[in-house]
């Protein structure tokens, strides 16, 4: 896409209806994983199976649903370091409060 | 472009909601845990499938459009509109249930819990209630979206705003697909 700026206006990214349903189907397996697990007693790592689950639920939607794969990089790098600022706020607080 | 600005601040918004969840959570494990069975994992999955579904139904929307498929474009974005009406009216017979138990915020029934589960459900009706809020706000909008296709503004050769709209809705999903483990799963 980058070699033909005129092509990126409109016309770039029609993504299939199939396309869509296979991602949508991803995400509901992704949810009953997930309801799945929280029957089992994972302890801690309850937490993570679950966040971590979200977490790729959510690229799906980003990438997929939110066209974000086909934008810039720049743009995409803007996403992600706003992204990753949340994280890492959220990691420092964890570790805050695991280790005092 | 200017869409994304404002999910940015929609990520602030809700990402400083999610931190004090953190912190409570980590204040009071075992509180939490127990609260958490008290919701209805059940409604919370549906409630999940259906915001799934109307992101794939908003989606397919631009596709539609895209393709020059007025009726099918315009008929997906009322099918997300009542997915999403589905869900409001799961919540309220879920808010309805819990104040019918005796479980809202500064209930004489909930004062007599530990703290950290007068925390949870403090942060479960601020958290769900302000996603709910934007579920309200993402129905008008996709409403004007309908007409816009329907009227003609919305076009095959000019549907940005239809896409500001999906993108609004796609946040929307993403924030429930965080809610709905920390509240529901968690226990």
């Amino acid at each position: 896409m980058g070699h033909e700026p005129h092509e990126q206006q409109h016309t770039g990214h029609v993504v299939s209806y199939g396309h869509y349903a296979l991602i949508w189907f991803g995400l509901l397996a992704l949810t009953g994983t997930t309801v799945a697990l929280a029957g089992f007693s994972l302890g801690r790592w309850i937490i993570i199976t679950a966040l971590t689950i979200a977490s790729i639920k959510t690229a799906l939607v980003l990438n997929i649903f939110m066209h974000l794969r086909s934008e810039e990089r720049m743009f995409r790098v803007f996403v992600a370091v706003a992204v990753l600022t949340l994280v890492i706020f959220l990691v420092l607080t964890f570790f805050d409060y695991a280790f005092h | 472009m200017g869409m994304w600005l404002f999910l940015f601040t929609e990520l602030i918004l809700f990402g400083g909601l999610f931190i004090v969840y953190a912190v409570y959570r980590f204040s009071y494990p075992t509180e939490f845990q127990l609260a958490a069975k008290e919701l209805d994992t059940f409604v919370g999955t549906v409630n999940t499938i259906i915001l799934l579904t109307s992101s794939l139904t908003v989606a397919m929307s631009l596709t539609a459009i895209q393709q020059r498929r007025k009726g099918f474009a315009a008929a997906l974005v009322g099918t997300t509109i009542v997915l999403a009406l589905a869900f409001l009216v799961n919540k309220y017979f879920e808010w309805g249930h819990k104040i019918e138990l005796g479980i809202y915020p500064r209930s004489p029934e909930l004062l007599t819990r530990p703290s950290g589960e007068i925390l949870y459900f403090g942060l479960y009706y601020t958290m769900t209630g302000l996603h709910a809020l934007h579920v309200v706000v993402g129905i008008a909008v996709l409403a004007v979206m309908m007409v816009w296709i329907l009227r003609g503004k919305i076009t095959g050769d000019s549907f940005v705003r239809l896409e500001s709209g999906a993108l609004y809705w796609h946040l929307v999903d993403i924030i429930w697909i965080f809610l709905f483990p920390l509240f529901y799963l968690l226990h």
